[in-house]
Parts: C-alpha cells; structure tokens; sequence
C-alpha cells in the first residue's frame, strides 16, 4: 500500500491584495513523480515553498512523512531535512566548493563526522557526474554544473522527497538536458518529487501525475496522457498547447 | 651629523612609545568596534523590531554625533553620573575610567557604528536566495547566518574595513586632548618643550602617514589570501 509522502490541505495564501493560493489540496504518494504546471504568477513556486515551511500559509495543514510541519509547536527545521528543495536560481553557497555545498548540511545539520561527510558528499557528487569539479567554486561551474550540484547538495541529506522549483528556466537551452537526465534517473531510483517546470517532455516521460494550476487553484490533475491528450477543461488543452508550441521546438530540437 | 643626532635625542624614545600607544589604542577600539559593529549589523537585519531599533539607535547616535563629544562624555560626564549613584548608594567606581580606558571605549563603539553599517551592507548584498537555500535543508537562522551569510559578508565587507582600519590610526588622534600618551601628544609634548612646530608636525604626519600605508598593504594581502573565486565580483557591483 502506498503511503502518502507530502499531504496539503486546503492552502491559502495572501501577499498584500494578491490572493496566490485559494484553497489547494493535493498528495503524493512514495515514488510518485508529481509535475505541477500552469502560467506564471498561479502561486506554483508558492505552494511548494509552502510544503517545506519557507513561505508560511495563511490557513491550511501540510504533512510531511506522516508529520504535520504546520502544527503549532512542529520542529519545522528537523522536518525540512526530510524534504530536499532545488532552486530556479541555484542559490549554491558561493564561499564553498561544490564539495563543500554538499558537505556543509552533513556537518553542520545532520553533525556528521567530517570524513564521513565527505565520503558522502563525493558519493552524491558522483550521482550527478561532477565528483572530478568537487574542487570547483559555484563561479567556477556552468549554470547546469550548478543546479547538479544543487540536486547533489539536497540529495545528500536524504530527503524523503524532492522538491524542484523551476529547476531548468534559468539556464541555456543547451545546459537543460543534463539537469533533466539527473532528475529522470532520480525518478528511476524511486524518489518522491514534485516538479514545478515548463518542461512537457519531462512531465509526459517521467511524471506519474500532472497538476495544472491557474489563478491559486488547481484546475486539473491527473496522468499526463489525460491532461495531454484528453484535457477535461478547455484552460488545461489551451495552456499545452501554448505551452507546447512556445518549448516544443527545442524538444523537436533536441530529439 | 651632530644637530641631527641632537635633534634624535629630542625626539626618541617619546615618539616610539607614542607610536606603541597609538598602535595599541587603535587595535583594542577596532576589535571592540568589531565586538559592538557585527551583533548590531546582524541585529538591524535580522533581529525582531525592538532589537533592531535598539540597533539603530546606536549606530546613528555613534555616527551622528562629534567623536569628541563622544569621548568627552565618557571621559568626564561618567563620572558625574557616579557621583549621583554615589548619592542613592548604588555601586558607581566602575563609571570612572582611566583615560585610555575612556579611548578605548569611545573610539570602539564609534567605529563599531561605523562597522556596522559596512556589515550590514555586506549581509544585505548576501542574495536571500542564501538563506532560502540554508533553511530549507534544516538550518536553524543563527546556523545559516554564521555558517552561510556571515562567511561570505565578512569578505565582502572587508576593502571598506581595511579603510575603517586606516581611519581609526589616523582619528585615534583626538586623544591626547585627555592626556592620554599617543603619537600626537608626545609630538605635542616635544612642540612645547623644544618649540620647534613644523619640523615636529610634519614628522608625526609622515609617522602617520608610513601606519596607514603599511596597513593597508597588509589588509591587501589578508584580502588577497581570502579571496575566493566568484565573491570578489560582488565586491566590485556592492
């Protein structure tokens, strides 16, 4: 039986007189693959900074792993360490090597001993292909180089589920895919992830299911064939088809 | 050969242990204005808004007001308000400060205003993005700020305190106005012995002049050896 890993329940969410959420619920379950999409500005990256606490909702619960991180006295640090998050922009410590981004939550998070740490973080390295650049400097790296080692910086506290925001928007076209094939082999070994992207080819390979949100509610949900090929509403073929047209020709591209 | 000797006489070793006091004065203010500067850099950004505001009022209370004034009120206003507590039989004798306590005092928390405010821009041109990324794999605030803001702030911060480093050796000066024995009052102290002015002023200028300069090569090297690539290009857009 499959166990729900990530649990939202009816979130709100207000900047000023912008209403950015409106009542969201979703779940997902252990190795499930969740790839959220919708027009900027639909509250996407702030559902997800929701679920590990960094944007702090209005009203509504999130369970992580069984545990409610929105209770009243939750130890909302140990609960992140659950949960891995990836960056639009990186946001790589720039006074670390890349060894040392991966090494620093080891040591000062989780208190490992730093030669364990190390081994780990050089392990974690190797799983994104970088362990020959541990030495590098974030300046020193290219932007795909850079969300690798991101990746590789949350994988190494062993989350129980991996969050993306926009992981591949802020690189060259040409740096997108090596950051994609990290993340589909991450979906092979059976991590838990939720993927905010624009990018269709990944959601229709790799996702188990789609979500797509318009205006702070969630439109539409289900397997991407349905939401590609079948859509129940007219916004959700509307909104892939532009999207599709707009991204779909570096796909061709790339195939 | 035998004026310049004489003039040697004249000057050594009065000079040389001004310079020591000036050396050493500058060195415990700076580390003092370091001690005041860096919590209440870290206060005005991060702390709640009673503790910012306690920071803010210090630091524009340091920088708005004549290091003189400054000093003068430690100096011998303190002992004032030890003569009131003396009066409602409160402890009072630790008001009273010798004068190179006083220097210390008031040159440290002048400059840690002053410090301050380079920290705080140095922390504030730290992208948030840092600290997003520090909390979300599980750092409490006070780890993601030393471990992660602090490391990187304190490099960028450090050309406009290499410059705080230059101006505390030369403005250390005002305190031979309370007698305390520094490059410039032994030099004031030669003047008025020997009443020679200008070739006494000038020597101090130019003692002044070689601790500025041999400083700031040194700051160049600290800096130089710290750099890490990548972080020096923010310290150019800061």
């Amino acid at each position: 039986m499959s166990q729900a890993i990530v649990r939202v329940e009816d979130l709100h969410k207000t900047y000023g007189a912008a209403e950015v959420l409106k009542g969201v619920s979703l779940e997902v379950d252990e190795a499930e693959v969740m790839v959220i999409i919708g027009p900027s500005g639909t509250g996407k990256s702030t559902l997800l900074r929701c679920i590990n606490l960094l944007t702090r909702p209005d009203r509504g619960r999130v369970w992580v792993d069984g545990e409610e991180i929105t209770a009243p006295h939750a130890d909302v640090d140990r609960i992140r360490e659950r949960v891995g998050m990836v960056f639009q922009d990186f946001n790589l410590f720039n006074h670390l090597t890349a060894l040392g981004n991966v090494m620093v939550g080891l040591t000062k998070v989780k208190r490992m001993p730093r030669q364990e740490a190390r081994e780990l973080a050089l392990f974690e390295l190797q799983r994104v292909g970088l362990r020959d650049k541990a030495d590098l400097y974030p300046s020193q790296l290219s932007g795909g180089q850079k969300q690798r080692v991101a990746i590789a910086r949350a994988l190494g506290m062993d989350p129980r589920v991996m969050l993306f925001d926009e992981p591949t928007s802020a690189l060259d076209p040409e740096l997108i895919g090596e950051v994609l094939e990290v993340m589909k082999k991450l979906a092979r070994e059976g991590m838990t992830m939720i993927v905010v992207t624009h990018e269709m080819g990944f959601a229709r390979e790799v996702s188990n299911r789609m979500v797509f949100m318009e205006h702070g509610v969630i439109v539409e949900e289900g397997p991407p064939a349905q939401l590609f090929y079948n859509p129940q509403y007219p916004r959700t073929g509307a909104f892939l088809g532009k999207i599709t047209e707009l991204y779909g020709r570096r796909e061709r591209e790339e195939e | 050969m035998d004026g310049l000797l004489e003039f040697w006489n004249m000057i050594w070793p009065g000079l040389g242990k001004g310079i020591v006091i000036t050396l050493q004065v500058s060195a415990v203010a700076l580390v003092l204005g370091v001690l005041a500067g860096l919590p209440a850099a870290i206060a005005r950004v991060y702390a709640p808004r009673w503790l910012r505001w306690l920071a803010i009022a210090y630091i524009e209370a340091f920088r708005g007001t004549p290091l003189l004034v400054q000093l003068f009120i430690i100096y011998y206003g303190l002992p004032d308000l030890a003569r009131l507590l003396e009066g409602l039989g409160l402890p009072s004798q630790w008001l009273v400060l010798e004068n190179i306590v006083a220097a210390y005092i008031a040159l440290g928390l002048n400059s840690g205003a002053y410090q301050a405010e380079y920290f705080r821009g140095a922390i504030q041109a730290i992208g948030a993005g840092q600290m997003m990324a520090a909390r979300a794999m599980g750092m409490t605030r006070l780890q993601a700020i030393v471990t992660i803001v602090l490391p990187q702030a304190l490099r960028l911060a450090l050309p406009a305190w290499s410059n705080e480093v230059a101006y505390m050796v030369k403005y250390s000066s005002v305190i031979f106005i309370i007698a305390v024995p520094d490059l410039m009052a032994r030099g004031q102290f030669i003047i008025s012995r020997y009443y020679i002015p200008m070739e006494i002023l000038l020597l101090v200028g130019a003692i002044y002049l070689v601790m500025v300069l041999g400083i700031a090569t040194l700051m160049g090297q600290l800096e130089r050896r710290l750099r890490i690539p990548g972080l020096e290009l923010e310290v150019e857009r800061a």
